[in-house]
Formats: C-alpha cells, structure tokens, sequence
C-alpha cells in the first residue's frame, strides 16, 4: 500500500480495511432479509385461489433479457475496478457509465414489468402471489436502484479525478453490493419466473 | 489480456481474461436455465418428459453455479481470505435453513389440517 493509502487507512487487527469487513457484514445480514422474501414466496407459491397467476402474466423473455442485462453490469463492474486500481481513468469512467445503464435499464424493466402486471389486473393485494411477488422483486428493485445512486456517486467522483487507485476500495465496497445484489437476481430468476 | 492486480490488502484480483471467461460462462449457464424452462413447457421439445420431471433441480444446481462463481471471481472471494468467505457463507448457510424448514413447516401444516 502507497503512504497516502496508509495514512487513510490505518492497520487494522484484522488486516482488513473496517469499511470492508462493514460492507461484507451487511450483505451477510441482507441474506437473510432476503432468505424471509423467497421463503414467503415459495410458501405461498401456488396458494392462490383467484387470478391472475404467473403462467397468465409473466413474460419470460423480457426477464431473461433483463437478467443478461444485471449479469452484464456485474462483468462491467469489475472490469471498472480493474481500471481503477491500474489508475487507468478513461477505462474506469467507460466501464463504470455502463453498469449504471445496465442497473437502470433492469430498473426500467421492473417499472414496465409491474406496470405491465397491474394493467392486467394484479395488484399488491389481488392474491397471495401478487403480494409475495411484489413484496420480493420490490426489495430488489429498491436495492438495485441504491445500487445505482451508489455507483453513479462513484462515478462523477472518477470524473472529476477523485478515485486514484488508493481510493479504488471506495468502488471495490460499491462494487460488492453491485455483486451482491445481482447474487439475489440469480437466485429470484428461476425461483419465481422458471419455477411455476 | 492484462495480468492479476493487487489491492489495498494485497491480494491477487483476477486478470480481465478471467474476469471475461466467467462473464462468458454466467451467460451459457442462463441460456440453460431458459432452455431446460422451455424443454420442460413445450410438449414438442425433446427430452420434454425427464425436464418436466427434474426442472426444479436443474435449476438449483445451475444458479447455485451461477451464484458461486460471481462470488468467487467478481466479489474476490476465492483471493480475501477466510474472515470475509466465512462472513458470506455462515449467513447463506442459516438463510438455506430458514427456506427449507418454513417450507417443511407449512407442508407440515397443511397436512395435518
């Protein structure tokens, strides 16, 4: 680590940067939230005695576009912090602009897709699935949307020169939450959309 | 391809090469997931009838695939030490409980009522 890097960030019992071990502690408490969402869902899965269900409503190639999309931005992400930590700016900015598209694009979808559903009849209240439903992709579309709010702060930041490599680890947290909030779209997708 | 970068802790990050091959395996392993979907809903697919039967672990073991490498590779899990796996894993483990046993609890339930 450079001096200035040190200087920031002291040594620490661990060896570990403290925001690190935060960050990694709060997505292991966000696992949790989310094991109660998906237990719920499937709980109530098929317990529905009025329409609409999801085999009338659901539109599994936008979903699947849309979860390519999150994939995406991970790959992005860490292509973003790769540039960072090499001080290679233009790389940086390039790569961290596509994974808030990408995180607004699969945002954009979840609006179309909820707005979609409504219109066809399913509310939060209509049925036992649109409550689990919109329970659970409604969490992840707010955490995506943090998400976003996050790594676009990051990047005007690198916009303005303000992330040397010893301040790439400002990205790398970011950039877990990013990671971690795709994990649970990879677990939501075949749990609520292929799974029926 | 660049080479593995070292961060604040310094340990080794994957290269971008890596970084790509696993972008390119996340992607074959969704186009699974939709394919065996849609060989387990179309009667006209093949091998129509043993995907019906074993969709749902098809699917559990292709995201837990999915899930593994992101965690490994792009949250740098496989290179930070045991404190931070052992911070993700133990949560992951209690959360898999939790599914499993309110599931066999509300089965439980709606047998014996």
């Amino acid at each position: 680590m450079s001096t200035a890097a040190h200087a920031a960030h002291p040594e620490t019992t661990t060896g570990i940067d403290s925001r690190k071990l935060a960050i990694w502690a709060f997505i292991g408490s966000e696992c949790l939230f989310f094991a109660t969402l998906i237990s719920t869902y499937l709980v109530y899965k098929g317990k529905s005695v009025t329409g609409p269900l999801p085999a009338d409503i659901f539109e599994i190639p936008l979903v699947t576009f849309g979860t390519a999309v999150l994939l995406f931005s991970s790959f992005f992400v860490v292509l973003a912090l790769n540039g960072a930590q090499r001080g290679d700016r233009k790389k940086l900015i390039m790569w961290l602009s596509l994974t808030v598209l990408c995180g607004l694009f699969f945002v954009g979808m979840q609006v179309y897709e909820f707005q979609h559903f409504y219109h066809k009849g399913l509310g939060l209240g209509t049925n036992l699935f649109g409550s689990s439903f919109y329970v659970l992709t409604g969490f992840h579309g707010t955490h995506v949307t943090l998400g976003v709010i996050w790594l676009s702060t990051v990047l005007v930041e690198a916009i303005r020169g303000r992330v040397p490599p010893e301040k790439a680890l400002n990205l790398e947290i970011a950039a877990l939450y990013w990671h971690f909030v795709d994990v649970v779209w990879i677990v939501i997708f075949p749990v609520v959309y292929l799974m029926r | 391809m660049s080479a593995p970068s070292a961060h604040a802790e310094g340990h080794a990050h994957p290269s971008s090469g890596t970084y790509v091959k696993i972008a390119v395996i996340l992607f074959a392993l969704t186009a699974l997931e939709v394919l065996a979907y849609e060989m387990a809903h179309r009667p006209t697919m093949p091998l129509h009838a043993v995907m019906e039967a074993t969709l749902v672990p098809v699917l559990i073991v292709l995201s837990a695939a999915k899930f593994a490498l992101v965690a490994m590779f792009y949250m740098h899990l496989k290179g930070d030490g045991k404190l931070l796996t052992s911070l993700f894993v133990f949560p992951i483990i209690i959360a898999a409980a939790i599914i499993v046993i309110l599931i066999v609890l509300m089965e439980y339930w709606e047998v014996m009522h």
